[in-house]
């Protein structure tokens, strides 16, 4: 057959399809397995990292981080409307960010400047022990930075209002300047800084400027240098999601049983 | 709502600008920017592709690759998931679309396809147009917002292309050291147009 | 049909083919190929280190298997049987990434990807490994990538230690915050700085050699 008929080009092209359909299909089911893996696990050092039970930049192996979050960390599902936990269904297996985009298991948000646009019905919640009861609560955040949308945790303490740490694990900011929320030092800052203040209000924010230790600026935290715009979302994501359309009901039924 | 979409478009065109921030399309961008009028067909043409090509990969992405989407079909194929196979679809429905409106182009307004022809075979190979539908998956755009924000993509390359292009015809006069002579000065100058659009970062309507 | 090169796997073609690109004929300097994506990656070394040897196997493979079936390829559908064969060397390298580098694939977002419309790896495939034996166009396009991975290890190399004071996230000069002396330039790690570096290569490459500055 000539190189060039129809008829050869046709059946080289069906051929150079299924060949590389076939290569990268073998590639995609192979590699699935580990890909999942190194997902959650990329999770769970991040929620570790944000309950403070890691030490910042402390870098841990896959057995160490899997056996410290089975040991001390419990994820529920929590209904962000009722803000009561929901039984019955496999925490694991619950996509949250998929979540979101179908209507029947998810709302649209009020205009909000931390960028949000639905909020899913039911949330993921990360219950930290320690010695028998709960002393933590880490909840995941998200909202828009500058050229993408910033994924975190936040660690509650008993009172649901001291903070006891936070952690960024997915962003888009520029490496170095916005990049930096999640620079260890700056992480650091975070502890023992007040998310609600008197009236319980979410009342935490970036300011720029040299900010002292949380027990004279219990509600402020410096903001991250050359970057206002990543800082303020940090700001709005934070609040967005401790007031009323986000834990806020979860968190005061926590606050009203005294455990959670 | 219509707030949401034209801040998307504001955004896609400026703050985040597909050449001067994301350097996509950077190869054309400097190739074909040595004069306004041929930089404008290539403006043109791309707005043109990207506004088609965005949001047809999104139907794609959505109704074909996503996971679960082929249940509709057959309950057996509830849980398939062949996003990993975006990036193949992706590039085949760009070249797809850019042979078929050179075709359309061609056959009835051959005007048009005078001017734009040339550049049409140059954009399947454009990372902008690929960029283009790359971030609509990523940022999880739905069918509207990828209209938008495909126009949008399109139009930004557009405006910096032929402010580039204006400049250049204009640095001919200019006496640069040998060194920095034509890809030299062309890249200062581009670096200078990126700071100006860095202006714009974190503009919201 | 030559499938192997006559005498040595490595003589003086093969290294001329692999070091010219780095140092003559650097595809982004002089043929302006595949700049697009080399430039959003240097803020940081590790994703400039990974991007370029991503685009090193790429070219290389593509280059090989290109040249392979260069001789049963109908001429009419050339391109588009590169353009598959580099998606899904392409799919393939993203999905390695995904499972062996995660965090880093996280950040390199969408540029894994661009890889595909890599001015570079066509060129290199339509204009070298169409007309050549498997073996030079294999070292061909892993020259090409070199060449290319070189330029985005420099121009990082600058954006990451002026910009914050680090290498490969290292602390190299201690930025005041973290209680050392340098205050990190952020502009670098801003696109402008990226089109000012590469504007900086140019004038210093051609100042060496000036056989390759453009007269008009």
């Amino acid at each position: 057959m000539k190189v060039d008929s129809p008829l050869y080009t046709l059946a080289f092209a069906t051929l150079v399809c299924v060949v590389c359909a076939l290569f990268v299909s073998a590639a995609s089911v192979l590699l699935k397995d580990r890909q999942e893996v190194n997902r959650l696990l990329y999770l769970r050092k991040n929620v570790l990292q944000a309950a403070g039970l890691t030490e910042p930049g402390q870098r841990l192996s896959t057995e160490q981080a899997l056996t410290l979050f089975n040991r001390r960390i419990q994820p529920r599902l929590v209904d962000l409307r009722s803000g009561e936990y929901v039984s019955g269904r496999d925490v694991e297996s619950y996509q949250q960010r998929a979540a979101r985009s179908d209507p029947e298991i998810s709302r649209a948000a009020d205009d909000n400047p931390a960028g949000v646009r639905r909020i899913p019905h039911l949330a993921k919640v990360y219950l930290v022990e320690d010695k028998g009861s709960v002393s933590h609560v880490v909840i995941p955040v998200e909202g828009l930075g500058l050229y993408g949308t910033l994924y975190g945790f936040l660690a509650l303490e008993r009172d649901t209002r001291t903070i006891a740490g936070i952690a960024f694990y997915e962003n888009r900011e520029t490496p170095g300047l916005g990049g930096e929320v999640d620079n260890p030092r700056w992480r650091a800052l975070w502890p023992g800084r007040q998310a609600f203040d008197d009236q319980w209000q979410p009342a935490i924010q970036l300011v720029k400027g040299q900010v002292g230790g949380p027990a004279e600026n219990p509600y402020e935290v410096d903001a991250l240098s050359g970057a206002t715009i990543t800082s303020n979302a940090v700001t709005e994501l934070l609040r967005f999601w401790l007031s009323g359309q986000g834990f806020g009901p979860y968190l005061e039924k926590a606050r009203s049983r005294g455990v959670f | 709502m219509l707030e949401h979409y034209l801040n998307l478009a504001i955004r896609a065109m400026f703050v985040e600008n597909m050449a001067l921030v994301f350097f996509l399309g950077i190869c054309s961008f400097l190739a074909v920017s040595r004069k306004v009028e041929t930089a404008l067909g290539l403006g043109i043409a791309v707005v043109f592709v990207e506004t088609l090509t965005v949001p047809l990969n999104n139907l794609l992405l959505n109704h074909l690759l996503a996971e679960g989407a082929l249940g509709r079909l057959h309950p057996g194929f509830a849980d398939v998931d062949l996003t990993f196979l975006s990036f193949i679809v992706f590039i085949s429905t760009i070249a797809a679309t850019v042979q078929i409106v050179e075709m359309v182009l061609d056959r009835h307004f051959p005007a048009l396809h005078m001017s734009l022809g040339v550049f049409l075979p140059l954009i399947a190979v454009n990372c902008a147009i690929l960029g283009g539908s790359l971030f609509m998956s990523e940022r999880d755009y739905d069918f509207v917002e990828s209209v938008v924000f495909g126009f949008g993509a399109g139009f930004g390359f557009l405006l910096a292309i032929v402010a580039l292009a204006a400049i250049r015809e204009r640095l001919t006069y200019s006496n640069p050291p040998a060194g920095l002579r034509g890809l030299g000065i062309t890249f200062v100058s581009v670096g200078l147009m990126s700071i100006g659009f860095l202006m714009f970062s974190g503009i919201q309507l | 049909m030559k499938w192997l090169p006559e005498r040595e796997w490595l003589g003086k073609r093969e290294w001329r083919a692999m070091a010219d690109p780095v140092f003559d004929n650097n595809p982004i300097l002089l043929q302006m190929l595949g700049i697009c994506s080399a430039l959003a990656v240097t803020t940081k070394m590790d994703k400039a280190l990974v991007l370029g040897v991503s685009v090193i196997v790429v070219a290389g493979l593509a280059s090989l298997v290109v040249s392979l079936i260069r001789k049963i390829t109908p001429h009419t559908i050339r391109i588009i049987v590169q353009l598959a064969i580099i998606s899904s060397l392409v799919i393939v390298v993203d999905q390695v990434l995904k499972a062996y580098l995660y965090e880093i694939s996280l950040e390199l977002s969408v540029f894994v990807g661009l890889i595909i419309t890599n001015c570079l790896i066509l060129g290199r495939t339509e204009g070298f490994a169409m007309q050549n034996p498997p073996w030079i166009s294999f070292i061909d396009g892993i020259g090409n990538g070199l060449g290319y991975a070189v330029l985005l290890l420099i121009v990082g190399f600058v954006r990451e230690l002026l910009g914050s004071g680090r290498l490969f996230g290292y602390p190299v000069l201690t930025p005041v915050n973290e209680g050392g002396w340098y205050t990190p330039a952020g502009m670098f790690l801003l696109a402008p700085a990226a089109f000012f570096i590469i504007a900086a290569i140019i004038w210093a490459l051609r100042a060496w050699k000036p056989e390759q500055q453009e007269k008009d």
